[in-house]
């Protein structure tokens, strides 16, 4: 047996406010994208018997069963960076089609850029939370540890081993930023240039400002439900097709190759159950955490060879017009990203397959990939999903 | 209480990481090896991760290897690093195979200045009385 058409997607929403949300906190921000998810659904609150969350610190699913006023059957708090939402959904595919529960709801709620303005909300760097873990002895007292910090010497061997360029990595920034200007919930919708971002000053050399993601409060959700209840819900089925997730390390001195990911592991996985392969997808969204972590997941899900990222993406071929679809919300890098941006890939992706995006509306999508990518390129979830 | 003489934070040494921060104290640099794969491993552990056997040998490396990949930090990763900015932070392949995160110090942080596979050398930094850390620089003869 595999997860192949055994749960659906029926709900997804963002939180009634994303951007800069100053008077909201975390939680409200859950609970309104679950409220909101569940409503595009047609479900009701009390059908909810599984929950799946990450990002809040400590026991996540307890707190949020909690506070929504939920007693789950099957509860999960796997946390695994940014990818966490990627992999809730095979685990509530897995949980449904083992008739553990039937209505599984996937939250995900941060306040990250209002969190800067508050001194009482800051928490000192994880690499010095706890001083007896690898990462506090041998990296963070090197001044490293931040995700820009490390993502920039990935990029950096990837541009050394494959002569990578950084205009090849703007060029990811200013299609993601075309696709933003056709999303009204985009925060950045600004025209963007690729001699703007290799203009703007570096945050860590190779990486330059735009090249890295927006800081942002939001909330999302999803609903995954078994395929009988998927039949008698507001909007037609969002199928899983496939699945796959792994990690890798934890830190980059643990990383096996700087230049490969494991979506290179999960993709795999993902196509075997679906039956397909990256020549049948419609639209893709991937984790735009930098603009390198889109190149180099693009080699690893087998849209492009090792080494090829770069050519792959000039010419602005993942723009609003191109011939491939890529981050079409805007990302996040021009759309919304409050820590962890894997559930608005999720909400981008039903969206597309269910033709409620308008002026960025891919015509005629039937198959999307979703690659969620977590920690520094620690770990990644992909999906397949598609729709009847 | 002894004397710190940095104005960063000072590891605490983990119980299995000892026979490394020892080490750095004498100014060598300790790798932990297992002998069952002849084979060095990065980060020190009571076993082997690979074989998972709970043997572990304690060598001493060249203190040579190669720059693998670096960046260079415009943002400071907590205000004790904010007056350092802009610092190279990079990742070496010791002889000896493993590969360490590092502070790449006596170098310009200029892109022009570093090359991905110049030879690099182990240099020691004393933190505190109690702890000295492994930071690594470029060998200079390289010049010749
Ligand atoms: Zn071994």
């Amino acid at each position: 047996m595999t997860l192949y058409r055994k749960a659906a997607i029926v709900g997804v929403a963002e939180s009634d406010e994303i951007g800069v949300v100053p008077d909201k906190s975390a939680l409200q921000l859950h609970a309104e994208a679950a409220r909101n998810a569940l409503e595009d659904a047609g479900i009701d609150k009390s059908e909810v018997d599984a929950i799946f969350t990450a990002g809040l610190g400590i026991m996540d699913s307890v707190l949020i069963a909690e506070y929504l006023g939920i007693t789950p059957r099957y509860s999960d708090s796997t946390q695994v960076g940014g990818a966490s939402f990627e992999f809730h959904v095979q685990h509530a595919a897995a949980a449904i089609a083992a008739g553990i529960c039937n209505v599984a709801l996937i939250t995900h709620g941060q306040v990250n850029y209002s969190d800067r303005q508050r001194p009482w909300r800051r928490t000192r760097r994880w690499t010095y939370a706890d001083p007896w873990l690898p990462a506090s002895q041998f990296e963070g007292p090197h001044g490293a540890g931040t995700a820009p910090s490390v993502y920039a010497m990935a990029a950096m061997r990837h541009m050394y081993q494959y002569g990578t360029t950084q205009e090849q990595l703007a060029e990811i920034a200013v299609a993601t930023r075309k696709w933003a200007q056709l999303n009204p919930k985009a925060l950045m919708r600004d025209p963007l240039t690729i001699e703007d971002v290799l203009n703007s000053p570096y945050i860590a050399y190779p990486l330059h400002l735009y090249d890295c993601c927006l800081v942002t409060d939001a909330g999302g959700a999803c609903v995954v439900v078994s395929p009988e209840r998927a039949r008698d819900c507001r909007k037609p089925p969002v199928w899983l097709l496939g699945a796959g997730e792994s990690h890798t390390h934890i830190s980059i001195y643990s990383m096996p190759d700087l230049t490969k990911t494991p979506a290179e592991i999960a993709a795999p996985l993902a196509y075997k159950m679906a039956g397909l392969g990256p020549q049948d997808m419609d639209v893709v969204e991937i984790y735009d955490s930098f603009t390198y972590t889109v190149l180099v997941c693009l080699e690893d899900l087998g849209f492009c060879k090792k080494g090829e990222g770069g050519a792959f993406v000039s010419g602005q071929r993942t723009a609003p017009g191109g011939d491939f679809p890529l981050n079409t919300s805007g990302g996040g890098l021009s759309y919304t990203h409050p820590g962890m941006f894997g559930m608005f890939l999720i909400i981008e992706a039903v969206r597309q397959l269910r033709g409620e995006c308008g002026p960025r509306q891919v015509p005629g999508a039937k198959t999307a990939l979703i690659c969620g990518v977590g920690g520094v390129l620690s770990s990644a979830g992909v999906l397949i999903l598609g729709r009847d | 209480m002894t004397q710190k003489r940095t104005n960063k934070t000072v590891p605490i040494p983990m119980p299995e990481a000892r026979p490394f921060w020892e080490g750095c104290k004498k100014r060598q640099l300790l790798l932990p090896y297992c002998p069952h794969c002849q084979d060095y491993f990065w980060y020190p552990r009571p076993f082997c991760p690979r074989c998972f056997r709970w043997q572990v040998e304690w060598r001493q490396a060249s203190g040579r290897g190669t720059l693998y990949t670096y960046a260079i930090q415009y943002r400071a990763l907590n205000p004790e690093w904010a007056e350092d900015v802009p610092y190279v932070t990079a990742v070496v392949e010791l002889e000896e195979g493993v590969r360490l995160f590092t502070l790449l110090v006596d170098c310009e942080p200029q892109p022009d200045k570093i090359r991905i596979g110049m030879p690099v050398e182990v240099v020691f930094e004393d933190l505190s009385e109690e702890v000295t850390i492994p930071r690594f620089r470029p060998v200079r003869e390289e010049k010749r």
